[in-house]
């Protein structure tokens, strides 16, 4: 929580620093997409750091810290320790930051083959082996799923800091959202491997609203049945897909090892249909 | 190796602001000459084509989005066309004109952004737009709603302007009714008049009198502005079909970037707004001719600071084009076209807002992608910048480390580099040595 001591009058504008580690920075436009709102955001916080808006950097400490972006050399594992140092809370945005995002696929693979497939001369490349979410590095205050992030989580957190409230975000399923919206399922009707059941909702449901199948962006929701904090059943619906949907193992393998790959319920159900293939 | 005397200065700026990504700039002056001038993009490499290996073909519009949240659609239309020619598929008629009425979408978010967001506070001297918009109160809300107009497009036909989720091979997972496209009417007339007042607010700036020789390369179609198809042409003879690429275009890697150099015929070359542009303003709309007729804008654009005036340019023309769309659009009766998978090799190049994307894919009979190769515009790019700064630089020399760094910045920021995309914070190190 930020410092809500002072009379409100008094309080000065709480300061936003924005960071980013390996990532596409879609997340960050996602801040520039407030379009209106980003001028209110403005006037509210001191934007004191935002490297892709702004040539004024000032140094910290910061209220409030966003980051985006995973971890994937050395150096940056350094550099998120002094960000954590200098920030009151901390608040990881999208799916990299959160859970290693789609970089993370190097998990299971050999970089040292990677690097010599993208580059003649792979031992100019500083690379670590792994892509990792900030909070196997630092202590993360909140999360903010989603590959991008929801602009309108975002904003609401933001404001929900600044006001002094406890920010909660939901973390039931995408086909509670897609019920809301008068979806047809797209996994019952038409027989499509979506991974809605199991996924965080936060999105409005897009994907199926579009026609097609959930891939996962928003990282996996917590088990409706078994409690807050729970993971979901892949498990249930890992085996709906290979035993109804006849999908092979390796493509229920691919369905989990996607965009939030490495954060854990899914990269338990990829590596069992891993062993299996 | 000349030894460094007192003489010798460094300067460091942590990080170039403004730009898409991380990188780092070190100017070595010796004597007051400029010996070297390094790009340096530290962007920690991401490896996209590696784990694209294994992954079935349906995936790739999902996965190649994510190189980049500012032109996810460059990298999806590049993708699809690539594999569309694998299984002999043509997109024509109105799925063809949605595929460019959305990247029209991402012209106009990412060049509205750029203009606004990224250049003009170079030009006005602040430090943000946000900063900027204290004195140009009409000015940033102006490119702001722009910006959103591009945004709505995508949202429209994507699900989500950031990574959209309906493009797929064939087509689309859904496409829009035609009263939905209609809904967007009324915004997109406001942003054609607010993109008018754009060309003509930045062709009023001052811009600094420079103007290299460029080689220009960008896509050419016979009938219209390029987007998603056309020959490969530059200033030099050069007309190929993207199939050819590979044969004239060489990556090179240096030891101080993670992003590739790349060269035509052995030399450096120039894409995006200011190339296109000045290969194909045949094709502009009556209106665009008339407001660079106007403005006294005469084509060919030589100065790189010129590149805000044709990011303008080029708003101006995808709203245009966005209405013509819009305006024949008929609902086609299938969101998109069957799919007979079979095992091949295929290339496409397409328009990102920053200028030619490559891509290659081959893949297995069942449908599964075996390799893949994928050229970005900055990695393009980044070899001419460094020529520009080298010849910028000797105009520089005599101000202080710091305004020097400030300036390298500016025109490094002209080329609206997307260090994401090239594999980002830009660290300027000017070394100063003399041997006397
Ligand atoms: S989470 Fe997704 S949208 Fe956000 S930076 Fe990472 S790749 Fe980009
Ligand atoms: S439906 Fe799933 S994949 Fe689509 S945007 Fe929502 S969470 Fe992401």
């Amino acid at each position: 929580m930020l410092d809500q001591s002072k009379d409100v009058n008094e309080r000065r504008r709480p300061s936003l620093a924005v960071f980013k580690f390996a990532s596409c920075d879609g997340c960050q436009l996602s801040i520039l997409n407030l379009e209106e709102d980003l001028l209110a955001v403005g006037q509210a916080l001191d934007i004191a750091y935002f490297p892709e808006a702004s040539s004024d950097m000032k140094p910290g400490p910061y209220d409030i810290a966003l980051v985006e972006g995973s971890i994937t050399t050395a150096e940056d594992a350094h550099r998120i320790l002094s960000v954590r140092k200098q920030a009151n809370v901390l608040i990881t945005i999208g799916a990299c930051a959160t859970a290693g995002g789609i970089q993370a696929l190097r998990n299971w693979a050999d970089v040292e083959a990677f690097k010599r497939t993208v580059y003649p001369s792979p031992e100019y490349i500083q690379s670590l082996s792994t892509s990792t979410p900030i909070s196997e590095h630092v202590h993360v205050d909140f999360e903010l799923w989603g590959c991008p992030i929801d602009k309108g989580q975002l904003l609401r957190i933001v404001t929900d800091l600044v006001a002094g409230v406890q920010p909660r975000l939901p973390a039931d399923s995408v086909c509670l959202e897609c019920k809301r919206r008068g979806n047809v399922c797209v996994l019952v009707a038409r027989g499509i491997p979506c991974l809605g059941p199991v996924t965080r909702t936060g999105c409005g449901a897009i994907c199926p609203s579009m026609g097609r199948d959930c891939y996962g962006c928003f990282g996996p929701s917590e088990g409706a049945r078994k409690g807050p904090g729970l993971p979901p059943n892949t498990a249930s619906l890992a085996k709906h897909f290979h035993g109804e949907l006849q999908l092979i193992p390796v493509e229920v393998m691919r369905r989990f090892r996607g965009i939030n790959g490495y954060v854990l319920p899914f990269r338990a159900e990829s590596d069992l249909w891993e062993s299996k293939t | 190796m000349p030894e460094k005397t007192a003489q010798t200065r460094t300067i460091a700026v942590d990080m170039v602001a403004r730009v898409e990504g991380e990188g780092a700039l070190r100017v070595t002056v010796k004597d007051e000459t400029v010996q070297d001038v390094e790009l340096r993009i530290f962007e920690p490499p991401r490896f996209f084509e590696a784990f694209l290996r294994g992954r079935h073909y349906e995936e790739v519009p999902d996965i190649v989005a994510r190189i980049c949240g500012i032109c996810p659609i460059a990298y999806q239309m590049s993708a699809v066309h690539a594999l569309e020619q694998i299984f002999g598929l043509r997109v024509e008629g109105a799925l063809r004109d949605l595929r460019r009425l959305i990247y029209c979408g991402e012209w106009i978010e990412s060049h509205a952004l750029h203009v606004y967001l990224l250049q003009a506070p170079d030009f006005l001297g602040y430090d943000s737009a946000i900063a900027m918009a204290k004195d140009h109160a009409a000015v940033v809300p102006r490119g702001l709603r722009l910006k959103k107009a591009g945004n709505a497009i995508m949202t429209l036909l994507g699900g989500r302007s950031v990574h959209p989720v309906s493009v797929k091979v064939g087509g689309f997972s859904r496409v829009p009714l035609r009263r939905e496209l209609e809904g967007l009417k009324d915004e997109l007339l406001w942003a054609r008049d607010a993109a008018v007042d754009t060309v003509r607010w930045v062709a009023d700036f001052e811009y600094p009198d420079f103007a290299p020789d460029y080689n220009y390369v960008a896509l050419r179609h016979p009938d219209e502005y390029p987007l998603n198809e056309g020959q490969i042409v530059a200033s030099t003879v050069l007309q190929i079909s993207a199939t050819e690429f590979e044969q004239h275009f060489v990556e090179h890697q240096v030891a101080y970037s993670n992003a590739l150099h790349c060269t035509v015929q052995g030399s450096p070359y120039l894409v995006g707004p200011l190339a296109r542009l000045n290969l194909n303003h045949d094709h502009l709309t009556p209106l665009a001719k008339q407001v660079l007729t106007d403005r006294r804008i005469a084509l060919p654009l030589r100065n790189p600071f010129h590149g805000i005036i044709a990011r303008s340019v080029e708003i101006l023309y995808a709203l245009e084009e966005s209405l013509r769309l819009i305006e024949r659009y008929e609902t086609p009766p299938l969101a998109a076209l069957p799919v007979a998978v079979r095992s091949g090799t295929g290339m496409a190049c397409t328009e990102a807002p920053r200028g030619i994307l490559y891509h290659r894919y081959e893949v297995d009979g069942d449908g599964v992608v075996r390799d893949a190769k994928i050229v970005p515009p900055t990695s393009q790019n980044q070899f001419r910048i460094e020529q520009d700064l080298r010849l910028f630089m000797p105009r520089l020399l005599h101000l202080p480390d710091k305004e020097a760094a400030l300036a390298c910045e500016r025109v490094i920021r002209c080329y609206d580099p997307c260090i994401s995309c090239a594999t980002h914070f830009l660290n300027l190190d000017i070394r100063r040595e003399s041997s006397t």
